[in-house]
């Protein structure tokens, strides 16, 4: 079997979650041909699959106004949205979701109207689901199903890709390793969009996919773009911590909170979050950034569930109210041995979501020409916190946006192969050696561990300091120890080139929240607890030769 | 207190000659068999292909595999004391070790 090493398309889409599929159909519905990329499988990956509810959206029918959901946006995102990214999120949204509705994803609904769930941080019931905990899953096989009819589309999965390839400052596309085969591949496109989601994989502690560990940010940043806001992780809340569950998704809780609310409680079962300027009292009403560090603060102090995070307690509810919220839930539940009307089960916060990302701006191009992102991969949307169910929201409205700028940009700017620049990268991804006593698997988990404990919710000057030591350390060990490229599905390889993106994204994150002398939104230091009105604006990074520049940008309007 | 599980898996990519390797792997009851491979990966050998990507969720669906000669998902299978038989499905094309060709015809890159 000969295998195509030079593929060639208008538009090049990267990542193939909910962002990454939008933006493929709609550069096709403008005319455009399109590669779909992933590297693994089409549709499959990412965080779109994983998302069990809300998805936030101004409904009219619902008595709402984008207005009233932008309002809502800004004051989670504590002062760091970018309007107008978080302004198109809210008027586009309702869009997005009734093409959604009309391609048959499902929305829960009561006769013709949609049911709308209450979430925290929102003034009304605004967001939009599919029954039971499938939001995720319809929404991912709905694009899935639309992808199927669009002949315009190559979707080709199992491709890693390593380098953005650059033509006189431009994007002309990427350079790739073909997993499955282990060969370089060379992707030729008129434009480009990143949509390869977060950097959850990260932290040791995750609920996203394992392959979201920020591959956009080191790809945009390596081609000469900025990142924003790199140093707000959101933490979410109430991640499944004990008893040990098989094939259920840690962040599955949200969905019993969201229908019957639950009670939060500590070791010694009484509500705590009231202790923490918030409230809980069996509403689910606490934000992600308060009730993370109310968690973490009362296991701190010696008041944590035996495993070290808190109780969550649906023991009020009926059978009846659990299987009406839960519905075949329930059963997988049982089948792991819990009943919810006898047992508590425990929680922990869990790395879930990435507020930076790369900067774009409102028609999602980035300063480097030709290079578009969507979706996760995009920060400034969600400021220092993102309110609950704008991810899924961002990432059909931003894919979107991204899909029709890019196919715009690639009716002026035809795909032309370019054997020299995907020659430089086909030789790096070729060259290396077996290399005894290197595990990266366990030099993976090491940077995970590392990010968690130094780089999580709670940051320290000295714990930052130590981060970035360790990972800079990491990032000069890694050349000698590439394997070479040539090898199907060299497992070894792709954590290689993993830790590679892994060590440079986390020194991001690192070098942004060190900066910030202050606690803001999912960014809380120990040594900084309070905000502070002088640290409201963005910070930016981007490369001068192999090094970080930090700068602030200015105060959002 | 943790239990020891003994991974017997099938090794080998197509054109070279078929292997197995046995690995103890200890665990705390409750773990699934994708944690019991990440766990070989991360401290007894990292070459060994396995392929994931929502890790315990079962929501990407990409770790099937043959367990005692039945197709399950690595995710939603626990470890258990004892010798348990790991193979790559058998009517795939095979990649390496456990990791077959499970994309549909049209989404892979040639052939």
């Amino acid at each position: 079997m000969a295998l195509a090493q030079h593929l060639a398309a208008d538009v090049l889409v990267i990542g193939s979650g909910g962002a990454g599929m939008y933006a493929a159909l709609e550069a096709a519905r403008q005319g455009r041909s399109v590669i779909l990329a992933d590297r693994s499988l089409i549709g499959r990956g990412g965080a779109t699959v994983m998302a069990q509810m809300t998805v936030a959206v101004a409904l009219e029918e619902c008595g709402d106004h984008p207005d009233h959901h932008y309002a809502d946006t800004l004051a989670a995102g504590r002062g760091l949205c970018d309007p107008a990214m978080a302004r198109l999120l809210c008027d586009e949204g309702p869009a997005r979701i009734r093409e959604m509705d009309a391609w048959g994803v499902g929305w829960a609904k009561e006769g013709d109207r949609f049911k709308c769930a209450f979430a925290p941080g929102h003034d009304r019931a605004r967001c939009v689901y599919v029954d039971f905990l499938n939001t995720g899953p319809a929404v991912s096989k709905t694009l899935r199903a639309q992808l199927n009819r669009v002949p315009e589309i190559r979707r080709v999965g199992d491709l890693l890709v390593t380098a953005l390839q650059l033509r006189e400052g431009a994007c002309v596309g990427a350079s790739a390793l073909h997993l499955s085969s282990g060969e370089p591949v060379s992707l030729a496109a008129g434009a480009t969009v990143l949509a390869t989601g977060g950097l959850t994989r990260l932290y040791r502690r995750n609920s996203a996919s394992a392959n979201m560990m920020g591959d956009g940010y080191a790809l945009a940043l390596a081609a000469g773009a900025e990142l924003i806001d790199m140093e707000f992780v959101q933490f979410f809340p109430i991640g499944h911590l004990a008893p040990r569950l098989v094939g259920m998704d840690p962040i599955m809780w949200d969905p019993f909170r969201y229908k019957l609310g639950g009670r939060l409680l500590n070791g010694r079962r009484e509500e705590f979050i009231h202790r923490y300027g918030s409230k809980d009292e069996g509403r689910y009403v606490v934000t992600r950034d308060i009730a993370t560090y109310a968690i973490v603060k009362e296991a701190a102090a010696g008041r944590g569930s035996p495993h070290g995070g808190a109780w969550l307690s649906f023991e009020h509810c009926t059978a009846a109210e659990l299987r009406a919220a839960g519905g075949p839930v329930i059963d997988r539940l049982a089948a792991n041995g819990i009943d919810l009307t006898k047992q508590a089960i425990e929680v922990a916060p869990i790395a879930h979501y990435h507020m930076g990302g790369v900067r774009v701006d409102a028609a999602m191009a980035t300063r480097v020409p030709g290079l578009y992102a969507a979706g996760e991969a995009v920060g400034g949307a969600n400021g220092a916190n993102r309110l609950s169910g704008n991810a899924l929201t961002e990432a059909l409205v931003f894919g979107c946006v991204a899909g029709k700028s890019a196919a715009k940009h690639a009716r002026r700017h035809a795909s032309r192969a370019d054997a020299s620049v995907f020659g430089a990268e086909k030789k790096r991804l070729l060259q290396g050696r077996a290399v005894r006593d290197f595990n990266p698997a366990a030099m993976l988990e090491e940077l995970q561990a590392l990010m968690q404990d130094e780089v999580g919710p709670f940051r320290t000057q000295a714990g930052l300091e130590r981060a970035l030591g360790r990972l800079r350390a990491l990032r000069t060990e890694l050349p000698a120890l590439k394997p070479a490229a040539g090898t199907a599905y060299d497992t070894a390889l792709a954590d290689w080139l993993d830790l590679g993106t892994m060590t440079r994204v986390g020194e991001c994150v690192a070098a942004a929240a060190l900066a910030r002398t202050e606690s803001r939104g999912a960014h809380q230091r120990e040594d900084f607890p309070a905000m502070d009105p002088q640290w409201a604006f963005n910070q930016a990074l981007s490369l001068e030769g192999d090094a970080l520049r930090l700068e602030s940008s200015a105060a959002p309007a | 207190m943790s239990a020891t599980a003994t991974l017997v898996i099938r090794r080998g990519a197509p054109g070279e000659p078929r292997r197995e390797d046995a690995w103890e792997v200890p665990f705390e009851p409750g773990q699934s068999v994708l944690d019991g491979l990440r766990w070989i990966r991360a401290r007894r050998d990292p070459t060994l292909a396995i392929r994931y990507s929502c890790t315990n969720a079962n929501s990407c669906k990409e770790c099937m595999v043959r367990i005692e000669g039945k197709t399950v998902y690595a995710c939603m299978e626990r470890l258990r004391e004892g010798t348990t038989r790991i193979d790559p499905l058998p009517n795939k094309k095979l990649l390496r070790d456990l990791v077959t060709e499970i994309a549909p015809p049209d989404e892979r890159l040639g052939g």
